[in-house]
């Protein structure tokens, strides 16, 4: 069989080094875990953890009319962001389904920094150069960028401790410029676990220092490194939503939740398609499930009534809600909290609820 | 506690089995438990069920992902562990102790012969463990 070789971060051999396990990921050689899911979970929800995020992608679009492009790309209000704002959006094409979910951060006056998916970095770049005018320059920094995320309750703390005081002054979806561990670096108050914390964007040179420098910084806090598997069990309680699970070319940002994500009031390639699938009304959304008795996984069916009615597409056992929960897609008639339905692992019907999601909320 | 204890018998999947008489206890092994990381669910077979040797006897969920268990060894289900079932992590933490699975009466004692040795095994998950061709 021929095999592409997978490529490494710049973090390569600190995961080697911390024991952890490898798996391929979106074409890179990531770390699934160091000392074990849960632990890792849970470090993050009560101390602090620290991620390698480096294969996701970093595009940067410079120049006069570089938000206002941007703007026509992404679903949300990337023209009345302010240097300093970032915002979670989504790209869509004209058929009003999602083609990635993406956060864009605006760094300087005419400057925006989009961050993408891994899986997605060839299929967003096509993309987004469709659109491009001559007022704006394009660049794809994913391969030189290293992006290192800082999570959990102390994260401030630690980060603070690194960088100076002005980092935890941010406000949520704040960004700025820092130093660290004598690196240039942008500083976001971002992340995907539910917790506090922040992202840090640094070139692939200087991602070692600032690494090492983060967890010697947060060695007496607790702080952990935390694989993709943990990444994936902390998001999941926090609802957050998963390119190729959640979302995808098949699903529209109203069925899938995230219709607040899309300013109708503005041009936006897909906004006609998306505001008519608004008015129409979803036929099926996505709600949140407790499995009695059994773990649900991506692709297992829901059954109401012994008739499969919608599709799991992520599910696990959430450490610290300590239930087995999963997000599904099921037609809107059968999805009020409280509804009972099944989840069909391995050929039975294990009983599941509908519930509110997020699945987990953090503390004030 | 040995990775892998010398009174023990193992399957080429990651089983083992303590023979006493003829009743047998099953278990998955120390190797079993580190591939799969933090269980979180067990479904195991009820009293009175048959198992058949190297047939699927259950699953074990981890995090990440659904694993068989196979039966090492064929036979009635005499008694599951009860305990397993409510705290799944005893997989982890004791696999060859409070983290059994199944007693079972022996069907075929000659079946224990299609099993591996400790030090059998042993060579086993050295192989397994490495990167191998297919």
């Amino acid at each position: 069989m021929a095999e592409t070789a997978l490529r490494r971060t710049p973090l390569y051999d600190e995961h080697r080094r911390l024991g952890a396990k490898m798996v391929p990921f979106a074409g890179y050689e990531m770390p699934i875990q160091y000392s074990g899911i849960v632990a890792e979970h849970r470090a993050v929800r009560s101390r602090a953890g620290l991620f390698d995020l480096s294969h996701m992608g970093e595009f940067h679009f410079r120049g006069r009319g570089a938000q206002a492009t941007v703007d026509r790309l992404v679903s949300s209000d990337v023209a009345g962001l302010d240097v300093g704002q970032a915002r979670y959006g989504l790209l869509c094409n004209e058929r009003g389904t999602i083609v990635d979910d993406v956060i864009v951060y605006r760094v300087a006056v005419d400057e925006l920094m989009m961050v993408v998916n891994a899986a997605n970095i060839a299929k967003d770049r096509a993309h987004v150069l469709e659109l491009l005018g001559a007022d704006t320059a394009f660049e794809d920094r994913s391969t030189g960028t290293a992006l290192i995320a800082i999570q959990g309750p102390r994260a401030a703390q630690i980060l603070g401790a690194e960088s100076g005081a002005e980092v935890t002054r941010l406000h949520p979806f704040g960004v700025i410029g820092a130093r660290l561990a004598r690196t240039s670096a942008v500083v976001a108050r971002t992340g995907y676990t539910g917790e506090d914390g922040f992202e840090v964007f640094v070139a692939s040179e200087g991602a070692g220092a600032v690494w090492s420098a983060l967890r010697e910084a947060g060695r007496e806090a607790g702080l952990l490194p935390i694989g993709l598997g943990a990444r994936d069990t902390l998001r999941l309680e926090a609802r957050y939503s998963l390119y190729g699970n959640e979302i995808d070319e098949s699903t529209d940002p109203i069925e899938a939740g995230l219709a607040w994500t899309c300013k109708l009031d503005k041009a936006f390639i897909g906004r006609d398609e998306i505001a008519k699938r608004k008015a129409e009304g979803a036929r099926r959304r996505i709600v949140g499930l407790v499995i009695d008795g059994g773990v649900a996984r991506h692709g297992h069916e829901v059954v109401h009534e012994s008739t499969p009615i919608g599709t799991v597409t992520s599910g696990t056992y959430g450490p610290t809600v300590d239930k087995n929960i999963a997000l599904a897609y099921v037609p809107t008639e059968i999805s009020k909290v409280g509804t009972r339905l099944a989840v069909r692992i391995r050929e039975r019907d294990v009983p599941a609820t509908v519930v509110k999601t997020p699945f987990y909320r953090r503390p004030e | 506690m040995s990775a892998v204890p010398d009174d023990l018998k193992y399957s080429k999947e990651h089983e083992w089995v303590r023979a006493d008489g003829d009743v047998a206890t099953i278990g998955i092994t120390h190797f079993a438990q580190e591939q799969l990381g933090d269980v979180v669910f067990v479904e195991l077979p009820e009293k009175g069920a048959t198992v058949r040797q190297f047939s699927s006897l259950g699953v074990v969920e981890s995090v990440k992902a659904a694993s068989d268990i196979y039966a090492p060894i064929s036979g009635e289900v005499l008694e599951r562990n009860v305990k397993v079932i409510e705290s799944p992590e005893l997989v982890n933490s004791a696999p060859y102790g409070d983290g059994w699975m199944l007693k079972v009466r022996l069907a075929d004692k000659g079946e224990l012969t299609k099993l591996l040795n400790a030090a059998d095994y042993r060579s086993h998950i050295g192989e397994s463990a490495g990167i191998g061709g297919d």
